[in-house]
């Protein structure tokens, strides 16, 4: 098997990352999980952009699978960090499977309220339960991964490196799904799905597939982010959030499996520089950037990268 | 019974709220295509001109009588200034791009409008009680309501009945129904569709405005106010049916009485039971209740 250019970095990329775990500051560990976790959502995100459909309720999953690795620790009593990620994992791609048989039918605006609508419910129940910690949330704290007892204050930096070899092993199956027959028709579906009908294959079914892995990927990085952060609230349902990860999507574009990391990654990094020295106008910066984005550079920051590769092709 | 009564009551005044933004909303979405996030700043900037004029008019000594009056001037100044600032601006070059990537476009300017909010106002909330309290209260048997609850009432019933009048009655409003039912037939015809698109961004602004103005006195004016509203304006005109004005009409009695119910018999699912009537309605009807049936393209 010969190797692609974008599974030569992925590899590369996992290597380097894992090598600086030991030695990354704190803070960075924080920020780069936080950016890997992230950046599986909006790879979820990109999946279902390939069909032509935007979600605007991502939020639903990366909440769920936060809150569902959270309280896999909280009323079960299981600190597991993998028990925690499985759970996220399966409660996300599970009701994905479910709302998928709804939503599979609808396309264009109408997909983006209703998953926006479903996004919001799940917000609403979440603001108002008392036994969540309603609008504050609670704590989560794995102690554990996979059966292997953490040494206290290494947690986030084994996270890290969990999340290294989870988020890019699924950015790679992602890859090969999307070069695969069923990921070459989703472009086909978002071209011109009635002549997909008359070839013969079923655009349902591709639409469908796409959104239960945009939802199993979302759960698992809002599982991610949570473990990452050590906290839940439900903000991270709300339309903002959900928001946040189209406007990510656009800012790395839809050409490849790595764009929503480097996407993900520049708007971590943004943020955190716009906290700190211009907190006022982070908003303001955001929406002007997304604004040059779509005017100057429909397809993300990506096809910069891909003009540098075929320029030096 | 009398509970009932009350619950209705409140949703009414609640209704009444949500369809001065429903409206604005649903008319840009119908002759535009565009489904405005930024609907809700532009809501915000209704509130808080409001509140500023209202203010300043109010510590200069003058009669508060003519508050309510300063608040439609208000609404009116934030309409016919950013509608053009915005349509001719922004969203002119935009056109022709998918209805989501216009989506985004006004996500984008909504976070934008949101810090020169925070920057023209500051962060500290607005506070301009008067002309809420001035009416005095009414009593439905035991409980007592601000009056103003009815000037909310009137100004929706009046607004809607303009605005219908408006597009039914009027020339401008004929050429902009027929803009709605086929932009490129209109254009062929001769109707001057660039003016169409500025004149109803501005009276969706002015209506947006409007809903935030006469919201001021009710409430403390402060940053982030639009961000609720705006998603739950998005629910109305979606089980009303995106672009029908009846639909806005209706979408909004629908989740104002839904919510108050909620709030009076079970306030824990006062926030997700409106999404679940919306989803429930795109369910059942994927694109609303009183929405036109299009023509399938290949």
């Amino acid at each position: 098997m010969t190797l692609d250019r974008t599974t030569t970095t992925l590899a590369v990329a996992a290597v380097l990352l894992l090598a600086a775990a030991p030695f990354l500051p704190q803070w960075l560990v924080f920020l780069l999980t936080l950016a890997l976790a992230k950046g599986l959502v909006v790879l979820g995100l990109v999946v279902l952009m390939r069909t032509g459909l935007v979600s605007f309720g991502q939020g639903l999953y990366f909440g769920l699978g936060a809150y569902a690795a959270a309280l896999v620790g909280a009323a079960a009593e299981v600190l597991d960090a993998a028990v925690m990620l499985a759970a996220a994992v399966a409660g996300s791609a599970g009701l994905a499977a479910v709302l998928g048989l709804l939503l599979a039918r609808y396309r264009d605006i109408f997909f983006a309220m209703l998953s926006l609508a479903f996004s919001m419910i799940l917000y609403g129940l979440l603001v108002k339960s008392s036994a969540l910690g309603s609008t504050d949330g609670f704590n989560l704290h794995a102690k554990s991964f996979a059966g292997i007892t953490l040494p206290a204050g290494a947690e986030r930096r084994v996270f890290y490196a969990v999340a290294v070899v989870a988020v890019l092993g699924a950015a790679w199956a992602v890859h090969r799904y999307l070069s695969s027959h069923y990921g070459r028709l989703a472009t086909a579906i978002r071209d011109n799905e009635l002549r997909v009908e008359y070839l013969g294959s079923s655009v349902f079914r591709v639409v469908f597939a796409n959104y239960v892995i945009a939802g199993a990927l979302g759960g698992l990085g809002g599982a991610f982010a949570a473990l990452a952060v050590g906290h839940v609230d439900p903000e991270t349902a709300y339309w903002t959030t959900s928001g946040e990860f189209v406007f990510v999507a656009i800012l790395g574009g839809t050409g490849n499996v790595l764009a929503p990391f480097l996407g993900a990654a520049i708007f971590e990094a943004v943020r955190t520089v716009a906290n700190q020295y211009a907190p006022n106008v982070w908003q303001m910066t955001l929406g002007i950037v997304m604004l040059a984005l779509i005017l100057f550079l429909p397809a993300g920051l990506w096809s910069l990268v891909a003009r540098l590769r075929s320029v030096a092709r | 019974m009398f509970d009932l009564a009350a619950v209705l009551f409140d949703g009414v005044v609640y209704s009444s709220w949500l369809f001065m933004m429903a409206a604005g909303l649903t008319l840009i979405y119908g002759v535009m295509r565009i489904l405005n996030i930024a609907h809700g700043s532009l809501y915000a900037l209704g509130a808080y001109a409001g509140a500023s004029l209202v203010g300043a008019w109010l510590a200069g000594g003058h009669p508060p009588a003519a508050s309510y009056a300063l608040l439609l001037a208000a609404a009116l100044l934030v309409g016919l200034v950013m509608g053009p600032l915005i349509e001719r601006g922004l969203l002119r070059l935009m056109y022709g791009r998918d209805e989501v990537v216009l989506l985004l476009v006004t996500y984008a300017l909504f976070l934008i409008l949101e810090d020169v909010i925070k920057l023209a106002w500051g962060v500290e909330s607005l506070v301009v009680a008067e002309p809420y309290a001035l009416p005095g209260n009414f009593r439905i048997g035991k409980l007592a309501y601000p009056v103003y609850n009815l000037i909310l009432i009137g100004a929706a019933i009046v607004i809607g009945l303009v605005v219908a009048w408006g597009l039914y009655r009027t020339r401008q409003g004929k050429l902009l129904l027929a803009v709605i039912h086929d932009r490129e037939m209109s254009a062929a015809m001769g109707i001057n569709v660039a003016r169409v698109y500025v004149f109803t961004f501005t009276i969706g602004a002015a209506l947006a405005a409007a809903g935030g103005a006469l919201t001021a006195p009710a409430i403390a004016v402060s940053p982030g106010i639009g961000v609720e509203v705006i998603v739950l304006s998005f629910a109305v005109v979606v089980i009303g049916g995106l672009g029908s004005l009846g639909g806005a009409a209706l979408g909004a009695l629908i989740v104002g009485i839904v919510r108050s119910a909620m709030v009076r018999y079970w306030p824990e699912g006062e926030l997700f039971s409106v999404y679940l009537v919306m989803a429930l309605v795109l369910i059942a009807r994927p694109k609303g209740l009183f929405a036109a049936p299009e023509a399938r393209k290949i």
